[in-house]
């Protein structure tokens, strides 16, 4: 099969025709040609030039529903950041778009890798146990912890029972899910991320607003107020380069001097007991190998039989995070160097829970690679932060809810349930279907507004009634009075406040059929009718 | 071949020319077109808000109203992947399964079943969008979508290829969702709309003068955002320009 067989716009050089057009000014290589890989956009996003506030998440009342289209509202609001988002996530789906277009057995890597996952889930225990005695075999010392609680529980014990009062990380959204940073400050543990967007949203105490790029929400501008109010940078110097190389000077001390150290993890090879981490910024290298003391937290869900299966993932992962065909460090941790100490803890954390839930257990083959965000369009103009959870956009609609199900039972309604996330995912996990599987179950167990499920309720009488049906829209002038209500289901006018109102048909087809098919000839029917 | 037409509940309300379009398209492909009389919906409003007690009432009509046909045929590929893939509030009896597995979209009905490869009467010099509704792009495989990496094909530009005259424009984002969704476009009206804005806003970009799709209801939602911008685009179903609509 040739690329020209895959998509005939190949024979024009592209996927998407505006990949590369004429202003396209992504950086140049060695050799004076355009560079595609590597994180580099594929053309510099167009920054915003005035200062716009930057909208902030979904209020969080307890465990009150988040009200997602609430927060997403006000992130459109803001129409630079709203705009510069999009731009910069859809360019990371076009570039995922190239580089897959470009491997022609992508289909078949997916249904591999899906393969794996499906085989090492349905059989965890067995390779759980098989990565303990690995690890341990490798002089690590391992750790199982139940919950978040328990995690950061073990974690603080470690530390403290070794002196260690900070801790270097590199990015991870486990961690994120236990509430690792929160817990530490509140027990006198300094924590320092090391990831350049997790670094920003710590300083600037706001969550991840994405897998892959947490502050992908963010501004250079919004970027340079936070660090010339947290590290002392010119606030009126947005160059990206001076914001990267402001964090990076400030940070390295902390790693050189810090007691801890701690990385999440990609993979673990149940075969090896090597936990493998995929980084960008060579952080977490940094992170785990300068400290005498080092952590590896990692998810039950994150193993592997083998490192012969590493290379399925690692072909799948950057490329659909980013459009790279590797990130810039695949690091191996698998011992601890002389005169250090290394720990691993596996975390479950409601994975096995979720596991036994039998329409929703493949969502535990996530390799986090962000690629459903970067395609979701409500995602795109609504910022991660919209939903209010440790994960967002389609993946997080169906894990979110295995939380805590009131609190996030809006979530998986906050989709138009187009596909496309499906369709992305490396792991070929049916996140669309998932959405709609958990709707059922949300209204079953009564998470949805009496409002909305009343609406439905009537619509589902008269739609079920065909005299009822047609007395509802009677003759023709009068649908528009009933219809938005109606075929809309739309007590508030929610349509009209920024889309102009259907027509008013002359007729109704079914009024049409009866009046020309049912008393005259077929023939002289219909006039040929334009649109309008 | 006995053929029993499904005019959707907001065809038949909004968009009636499009149920006539399609009952002549197939009256003149040398169909027998039935129309029950009887017929509302499919149920997909409530199936899709995860109300499938109070769809099931409706989805029960909808067998009752078809069970009899050798095909069922609906202008609306949003419609037809409800009733192929969700119609299961009900027990599913052999009727129910007929219905189901004998319920075609109008374009798969023309492209794969009766495989229909001339349009003669079919005219329309115009430059054209095709709009691929997510369902039946990604639900009921009306073409490769561009996110997955196969062999590229569209049965909806087959067939509109064989209209005299268009001309299809290429958007900068093909299939990305418009933001209609069904009850999500009252539910969440902010993002639905952003979304139908700028999805108009490529098509207007791209130099369109109509947008063609095989379904009513993101192209009533697409007018509505066209219109709202003052852009100059029409909106009209692909039954119609099959049927030889003149624009």
């Amino acid at each position: 099969m040739s690329v020209e067989d895959l998509n005939p716009r190949a024979r024009e050089g592209v996927i998407h025709p505006e990949v590369r057009a004429a202003d396209d000014e992504s950086e140049r290589g060695q050799d004076g040609g355009r560079l595609q890989h590597a994180e580099a956009a594929t053309k510099p996003i167009r920054a915003p030039q005035t200062r716009e506030k930057q909208p902030r998440g979904a209020k969080i009342r307890g465990d009150r529903p988040i009200d997602q289209a609430e927060a997403a509202e006000r992130f459109l609001a803001a129409p630079l950041h709203q705009a510069a988002h999009d731009e910069r996530l859809w360019d990371l789906r076009k570039k995922r778009d190239t580089s897959a277009h470009g491997i022609p057995e992508w289909e078949e890597l997916r249904e591999l890798a899906s393969a794996i996952k499906a085989h090492t889930l349905t059989h965890l225990d067995q390779y759980l146990e098989q990565f303990e005695a690995a690890a341990k075999a490798n002089g690590v010392q391992v750790h199982w912890a139940a919950d978040g609680a328990d995690h950061n529980r073990i974690v603080l014990e470690i530390l403290r029972s070794r002196g260690a009062k900070t801790l270097v990380k590199s990015k991870s959204m486990l961690t994120e899910e236990c509430g690792f940073r929160h817990h530490m400050a509140a027990n006198g543990i300094e924590i320092i991320e090391t990831d350049l967007g997790e670094r920003i949203q710590q300083l600037d105490n706001e969550e991840p607003s994405h897998i892959v790029a947490p502050a992908v929400h963010k501004t250079r501008m919004d970027v340079a107020e936070v660090f010339a109010k947290t590290l002392g940078t010119d606030p009126d110097n947005d160059d990206a380069h001076y914001l990267a190389e402001s964090q990076r000077e400030t940070t390295r001390p902390y790693i050189l001097k810090a007691d801890a150290g701690m990385t999440g993890c990609n993979f673990a090879i149940a075969e090896t007991g090597t936990v493998v981490t995929c980084t960008n910024e060579g952080n977490a290298d940094l992170s785990g190998n300068v400290p005498p003391l080092q952590i590896h937290s990692i998810g039950i869900e994150k193993i592997i039989p083998k490192v012969e299966h590493l290379g399925v993932f690692i072909r799948l992962l950057s490329r659909s995070a980013l459009g790279s065909p590797i990130t810039q460090y695949t690091s191996h941790f698998r011992g601890p160097r002389k005169g250090t100490e290394m720990h691993m803890v596996l975390v479950d954390n409601g994975r096995s829970a979720r596991l036994g839930l039998e329409e929703f257990w493949t969502s535990l083959k996530c390799i986090r690679c962000g690629a459903c965000m970067n395609t979701c369009p409500v995602y795109r103009r609504s910022g991660g932060l919209s939903y209010g959870a440790t994960y967002s956009g389609p993946i997080g609609l169906i894990i979110d809810p295995t939380f805590n199900k009131r609190k996030y039972s809006t979530l998986p309604f906050s989709s138009t349930m187009n596909g496309s996330c499906t369709n992305v995912c490396p792991v070929k996990i049916n996140i669309h279907e998932q959405i709609f599987a958990w709707r059922k179950v949300l209204v079953e167990e009564h998470h949805i507004p009496a409002l909305k499920q009343g609406m439905m309720k009537a619509a589902g009488a008269v739609l079920s009634r065909p005299a009822a049906y047609r007395a509802a829209i009677g003759a023709a002038d009068s649908a528009l009075k009933v219809l938005p209500r109606f075929a809309v289901y739309n007590p508030l006018n929610t349509w009209g406040k920024k889309r102009e109102m259907p027509d008013a048909p002359r007729q109704t087809f079914h009024a049409w059929y009866k009046q020309n098919r049912m008393q005259k000839p077929a023939k002289d029917a219909a006039p040929k009718d334009a649109a309008r | 071949m006995r053929v029993g037409l499904f005019v959707p509940c907001y065809v038949d309300a909004f968009e009636p020319e499009v149920g006539i379009a399609t009952l002549e398209l197939l009256e003149r492909v040398g169909c027998t077109v039935e129309y029950p009389f009887d017929q509302t919906c499919c149920g997909q409003p409530m199936a899709n808000t995860g109300c499938h007690a109070e769809a099931a009432a409706t989805e029960a009509l909808f067998v009752k109203n078809f069970s009899d046909f050798d095909y069922v045929v609906a202008p609306s590929g949003s419609c037809v992947h409800q009733v192929r893939e969700h119609l299961t509030a009900i027990p599913q009896t052999d009727a129910v399964k007929k219905v189901r597995s004998s319920t075609y979209e109008l374009v798969e009905f023309l492209h794969d079943v009766l495989k229909i490869d001339a349009l003669p009467w079919a005219e329309f010099p115009h430059k054209v969008a095709y709009h691929g509704n997510c369902n039946a792009l990604r639900g009921i495989h009306h073409a490769r979508p561009s996110e997955i990496v196969k062999p590229y094909f569209s049965k909806p530009v087959d067939l509109l290829r064989m209209v005299k005259g268009v001309e299809l424009v290429d958007l900068a984002r093909p299939d990305e969702c418009c933001g209609f969704g069904g009850t999500f476009s009252v539910f969440e009206p902010a993002v639905s709309a952003k979304m139908g804005y700028d999805k108009v806003a490529d098509q207007n970009r791209a130099g369109a003068e109509y947008v063609v799709s095989a379904d009513s209801s993101c192209l009533m939602h697409q007018k509505g955002c066209a219109e709202r911008l003052g852009l100059p685009l029409r909106y009209i179903h692909i039954a119609q320009v099959l049927n030889g609509a003149a624009a």
